[in-house]
């Protein structure tokens, strides 16, 4: 099986050094074909591990391939931790990044059309980014495949790095250089806290193997260390917080939030694989599998609970007032994240992760369709200007359909079972700020069926679109577009009905993911219903049913029944309009504080220290000073062979004179 | 005794080499000056067979025979495929230099194969006179390539000053070693150090031997205050010679170490303190890493250039050995190895510039080497990173072991003064980059190199960064070897 | 009696007076060449005496290695000498500073 777990790792790889390395040479065809099938070739073997776990009893695989350097007693390696959680995730990564290979053939077949003419960037790009999927798939893989911290960290930072090339992949765009430092940036402040966490296991555990901190942590939970003065601090809440911090950034977490919607400026597929489907996901991932850890400490938790359940909420708001159709899934991404964090929060592991595989799906598949219309559109990405798509593009309305009710918690859909686990999962928990993350999470159904169905019905349903120009070339994009569309709508459906069974109810994640028993809301969730059935029958009974319905129809009503009542709230309630619309001024201020506080500490720093002390005194001065020093040194290499001997000498002398004679 | 023809199979690779070396110079008599290929073929082909030798004969025990003189053991083996390694990589580089300057001669291979012997006898020595004799046929050989060009005042005056410098370096060394032999009675590396624990390690004779043989031992490596024909012998040979002169014999100099000083004299390592060679080494280690770095800063001609930075690099694989244990060894050998890699690269780069009546020798030659040909300025950009240490490529990992090394045994200060040198060496390393990406090329012609150049030079400039991402491999075979 | 130390003192002398040679010779190259010979003489001096005293042959086995080396080296050395003459057109150790800094 070793060899299995490495072709699923490696094949990307290849696919991506080949097509970026001689991507010259391959040719466009070239260049897709050898990543799709790279990738292909993972998703095949992924589920096949997959099936193993189901249905053959496969062994748990831990274990390293290959040892990169010890440091210190620190083992550093390269090794793959295989189980069932981790079989979940590269068969919902290669799956869903396959279907976005072949997506990508159809959405970026006219890129040189973005690129001005002499540019140099320009040149290749679509084998370019064909290579850069690849290498993000690659990435993810080792992330969620890794048995250690230091391949954590890496496959973190590896799809960190290719997030930001992604994002900025239309360079000559002012906006995508801006999204991608902008990402680039918060990420950094996530990743700070994130080594840290991982420089305290490093410290306290003197491992960095999962399994070996997470068999020593229950003898560390009540460990206090001082980090400054007397304050004491719990050691597995500090590295719970840290870590978390890391997921903040990576996971799009309010305040952390801010990179997400920005960075729809790159290209739809990678919106939808990176920045929905998978890497903004590996922060539900990490906490998931570090949930050993969480465990031990209450602190981190409620910590996790509140970020999570601020975010599902508020962030959803503002999707209600976006008009740019990618914005508005990504804020949907954003709040559903929020969603998975609360799951981790109130110890429902698995609900996260069973909401993470849900989303990925239903997620790309929305993306996708969003990208499908914005082709059909020409690149015009504002709703107002749509309307009556349906009629020219039936494949992407119906599986935008299904996407978005699986979103919304349809009963029967994939997203309902994900979402109304977690929002029982929450109403069982009595962990701190449990109260607080219920009210939100409940409410939060109600807006996510608002703005989805705004976005769907101004789309789709009505007059449209407005330009007539638009209107006449509007057609269903092709196969290669649509089928991924079918490819993801299938399991936006059936996938929920399916798994979880198994993933909540059953024992899939027994001995994966560690739960207090006093934590365990998932069991308390389990004492009222049993099975996909019970839910689904559950279904009169719960409120978050009647609130998603109340949202479809709401948003039916204001956006399609009766437009006028949209303008009237909107002035209605002016600063509410503009608090959403504005963001809660979270970019503002960071832009001012932060950019502008950091320009000026920058500006102060250049002139006095960096220009005044570093280059003046210590760079100039200490390279003028070495220049100098060499120049006369060099002096001594006369030429002559008798200085040459007499250097020898003199030097046999002191070491004689230093050594015996002292 | 009785003589053991089985004695004979762990002696296969010198007794092959040496067949080698004959059969080339009795062959290349009857081959015209057109055909000389030929002879370059032979020793190329035959190389790559010593590897296939050595890596036969090799086994995990270690084998001491001819009455104690000679010894088998793990790291001759790694050390042996090493120089045979660097040295067909040095052959295969100078070829084209050879050929562009009439210097294309069957002598070159010959006293190239013999040099190789000497080498390869010094790795395997197990007493003062064999590794002597080692010692000797790689200087005398060395002697000659330096002044192979006939026509060269550079080169004629290079060879004199090696020669007279390298004649003093061992009488030096010898006297060293009468000293050592007049008080234990024995010439011989395992015995040696008994015969040392029952003199007593205060004994002021035997120090006074220990100096004389670390000198010797310094001018050979070229280390500070021993280093002054270092510089010179690199500057005037012609850059063929110079490449295989700073590559492969550094591999065997580390071998000249290890056998007389860990091998040998082990209980006069002085623990922790000034005493015996530790304190010596200390000495040189930190000479030669601050004369090495500052005065290559220096230099505008690049051969002189590296062989500075060559000072340097000394100084650091003196720090691996100096820590005295396992570990320290381990790194050193790794560095060492490493080294020998990254210099044959470097003047391959070097000679790959240089075409018939141009050196490419300094500096300035290698402005806007990036728009001249891309390729092969970025696998220079990986052989001065790696020279630096720069990480991800090997340079920093063999840096980090050795100063891991010096650390583990309490002697942090020595590991700073490394690390600040290190910083004012990434200087000039740096400067060389520089140039060939953001200065205007002063000379637009093409490279010329061939097929087979090109490819041994893109994987030898490639391996910089596949060791640095994977030292693991490396690093374990030199742990094997050292047996820690 | 002769005594051990005796035989080493002029091993010392003999090696000291051949350093001073390399290093005070500021003229002739060949004279350069038989200072490292007698520094081997002075070497060999060591090597015997220690045997003898030693009552162990291994000296003297070294001394005719020493020997032969010494006369490859001496070979060496003037062919250097030759080349050295060749294109210079002197043989001064003055003359010998192109290489230098």
């Amino acid at each position: 099986m070793e060899n299995i777990y490495l072709l699923i790792v490696l094949a990307p790889l290849v696919g991506a050094i080949l097509a970026g390395f001689l991507g010259g040479s391959l040719g466009r065809k070239g260049a897709h074909w050898v990543t799709s099938t790279g990738v292909g070739i993972s998703a095949v073997l992924s589920l096949y591990v997959l099936k193993r776990f189901m249905f053959d009893d496969q062994e748990v695989f831990n274990g390293a391939v290959y040892t990169w350097m010890v440091s210190d007693g620190l083992h550093m390696e390269v090794g793959f931790l295989v189980d069932q959680l981790t079989a979940v995730m590269i068969s919902v990564v290669t799956f869903v990044s396959f279907c976005v290979h072949i997506y990508t053939i159809g959405y970026m077949a006219d890129d040189e059309h973005n690129w001005p003419k002499t540019s140099l960037a320009g040149k290749n790009s679509y084998q370019r980014f064909f290579s850069y999927i690849s290498l993000f798939t690659f990435s993810m893989l080792m992330l969620v495949m890794a048995n250690n911290f230091m391949q954590l960290f890496f496959g973190w930072e590896a799809v960190g790095l290719v997030s930001y090339l992604l994002i900025g992949f239309w360079s000559v765009r002012p906006t995508a250089i801006f999204a991608n430092l902008k990402a680039f940036l918060v990420n950094r402040v996530g990743d700070f806290g994130f080594i840290l966490g991982i420089a305290a296991v490093a410290m306290y555990f003197n491992s960095l193997d999962y399994h070996e901190v997470f068999a020593m942590a229950p003898s560390l939970a009540d460990t206090q260390i001082q980090i400054w003065g007397d304050s004491s601090w719990s050691l597995m809440s500090l590295i719970g917080i840290l870590l978390f911090i890391g997921a903040m950034g990576k996971s799009a977490q309010v305040p952390l939030h801010v990179w997400l919607p920005d960075s729809m400026e790159g290209p739809t597929p990678i919106s939808a694989l990176i920045h929905a489907a998978t890497m903004v996901t590996a922060g539900i991932f990490m906490v998931a599998r570090m949930s050993p850890l969480y465990e031990l400490s209450e602190t981190a938790l409620t910590f996790v609970l509140v970020i999570g359940a601020t975010t599902a909420f508020f962030t959803g708001l503002i999707g209600i007032v976006q008009n740019d159709i990618k914005r508005v899934v990504a804020y949907s991404t954003l709040s559903q994240l929020g969603y998975m964090m609360v799951a981790l929060g109130v110890s429902a592991y698995a609900a996260g992760i069973f909401h993470l595989m849900t989303h990925a799906f239903f997620k790309a598949l929305l993306f996708l369709a969003a990208g499908s219309v914005i082709i059909g559109m020409h690149h015009d990405q504002d709703i107002r200007n749509m309307g009556g798509v349906k009629k020219y593009m039936p494949i992407t309305y119906w599986t935008s359909l299904v996407g978005s009710l699986a979103l919304i918690g349809f009963p029967g859909f994939s997203g309902f079972f994900s979402k109304d686990a977690i929002i029982e999962a929450v109403h069982h928990s009595n962990i701190a700020g449990a109260g607080y993350a219920y009210v939100l999470v409940v409410a939060g159904v109600f807006v996510t069926a608002l703005y989805s169905f705004r976005m769907f019905f101004l789309v789709f349903h009505g007059e449209g679109p407005r330009d007539e120009h638009a209107k006449a070339h509007l057609h269903e994009s092709p196969k290669v577009v649509t089928i991924p569309l079918i490819l993801l709508a299938i399991p936006s459906v059936i996938i929920g009905y399916m798994t979880i069974d198994a993933m909540l109810f059953g024992d899939w994640f027994k001995g994966v993911l560690y739960v207090l028993p006093e934590h365990d809301t998932l069991a308390a969730v389990q004492g009222m219903v049993h099975s996909s059935n019970g839910m689904l029958a559950h279904t009169y009974a719960s409120v978050p049913f009647y609130l998603a319905m109340g949202g479809l129809f709401v948003a039916w009503y204001i956006y399609m029944k009766n437009p006028e009542i949209a303008d009237k709230i909107k002035t209605m309630a002016a600063p509410l309009h503009t608090l959403l619309d504005k963001k809660y001024w979270f970019d503002e201020a960071y832009q001012f504080v932060f950019a502008g506080g950091s320009r000026l500490l920058g500006k102060f720093l250049w002139l006095a220290g960096d220009r005044g002390v570093i280059d003046g005194l210590a760079v100039n001065g200490s390279a003028f000073s070495v220049g100098w020093l060499a120049g006369i040194i060099r002096h001594l290499q006369s030429g002559y062979l008798y200085h040459y001997a007499i250097a020898m000498i003199l030097g046999l002398t002191l070491m004689l004179g230093w050594f015996v004679f002292a | 005794m009785q003589f053991d023809s089985n004695q004979l199979i762990p002696v296969l690779p010198e007794i092959y080499i040496l067949s080698l070396a004959c059969l080339v110079l009795v062959i290349d008599l009857f081959i015209k000056q057109e055909n000389r290929i030929v002879t370059y073929g032979i020793t190329q082909i035959g190389l790559l067979l010593a590897v296939a030798i050595t890596v036969a004969v090799g086994q995990p025990q270690t084998q001491i025979i001819f009455d104690g003189s000679y010894i088998r053991d793990p790291m001759s083996d790694v050390l042996k495929v090493g120089i045979f390694v660097v040295s067909f990589l040095a052959f295969l580089y100078a070829k084209d230099y050879l050929r562009d300057r009439d210097l294309f001669k069957g002598e070159f291979y010959t006293l190239g194969l013999f040099a190789v012997l000497g080498m390869i006898i010094m790795v395997s020595a197990n007493s003062f006179l064999t590794i002597y004799l080692g010692l000797e046929l790689l200087a005398l050989s060395m002697y000659a390539l330096v002044a192979f060009n006939r026509d060269s005042q550079d080169g004629a005056e290079a060879a004199m000053k090696y020669f007279v410098l390298g004649a003093l370096a061992s009488g030096i060394l010898l006297y060293g070693i009468s000293m050592v032999y007049g008080m234990t009675g024995t010439i011989r590396f395992d015995e040696l150090g008994g015969a040392i624990q029952k003199v007593g390690l205060d004994n002021v004779v035997l120090v006074f031997g220990l100096v004389f043989i670390v000198i010797g031992l310094s001018f050979k490596l070229g280390a500070v205050p021993f280093h002054m024909w270092v510089p010179d012998v690199y500057h005037g040979a012609p850059t063929a010679v110079t490449l295989f002169l700073g590559s492969a014999p550094k591999i065997a100099a580390f071998a000249l170490a290890m056998r007389m000083l860990v091998d040998g004299m082990e209980p006069l390592v002085g623990q922790g303190g000034w005493q015996g060679w530790q304190g010596m080494l200390i000495v040189l280690a930190v000479l030669s890493m601050a004369i090495g770095n500052l005065i290559a800063i220096a230099q505008t001609n690049i051969k002189r250039m590296l062989a500075y930075s060559t000072i340097s690099h000394v100084g650091f694989i003196l720090l691996g050995i100096l820590a005295g244990t396992k570990e320290g060894y381990t790194a050193a050998m790794f560095y060492t190895l490493v080294y020998a890699l990254m210099s044959a690269g470097g003047f391959g780069i070097v000679i790959a510039l240089s075409r018939r009546g141009f050196e490419a020798e300094n500096l300035d030659d290698y402005k806007g080497l990036n728009q001249r040909n891309p390729w092969f300025a970025g696998m220079m950009l990986l052989l001065m990173f790696s020279m630096a240490g720069v990480p991800p490529t090997v340079g920093f990992f063999a840096k980090l072991f050795v100063l891991d090394a010096v650390v583990s045994v309490d002697l942090t200060w020595v590991a700073l003064v490394g690390v600040f040198f290190s910083i004012i060496g990434a200087f000039y390393y740096i400067r060389i980059i520089k140039l060939m990406y953001f200065d205007k090329p002063s000379d637009e012609s093409p490279l010329s190199m061939g097929v087979d150049t090109q490819v041994v030079l893109s994987l030898n400039g490639l391996s910089m960064l596949y060791l640095g991402l994977f030292p693991a491999g490396l690093l374990s075979i030199c742990h094997t070897a050292i047996g820690g | 009696m002769i005594e051990l130390s005796d035989y080493l003192i002029l091993g010392a002398i003999l090696f000291a007076i051949s350093v001073a040679g390399i290093f005070i010779n500021r003229k002739n190259v060949i004279i350069l060449l038989m200072c490292v010979e007698l520094m081997l003489l002075a070497v060999n001096m060591n090597f015997v005496a220690f045997s003898h005293f030693l009552g162990d042959t291994v000296g003297q086995v070294f001394v005719f290695f020493i020997l032969t080396v010494a006369a490859a080296e001496a070979a060496i050395g003037l062919a250097i000498l030759v080349v050295l003459f060749r294109s210079k057109r002197s043989i001064n150790v003055e003359d010998m500073d192109a290489l230098r800094g």
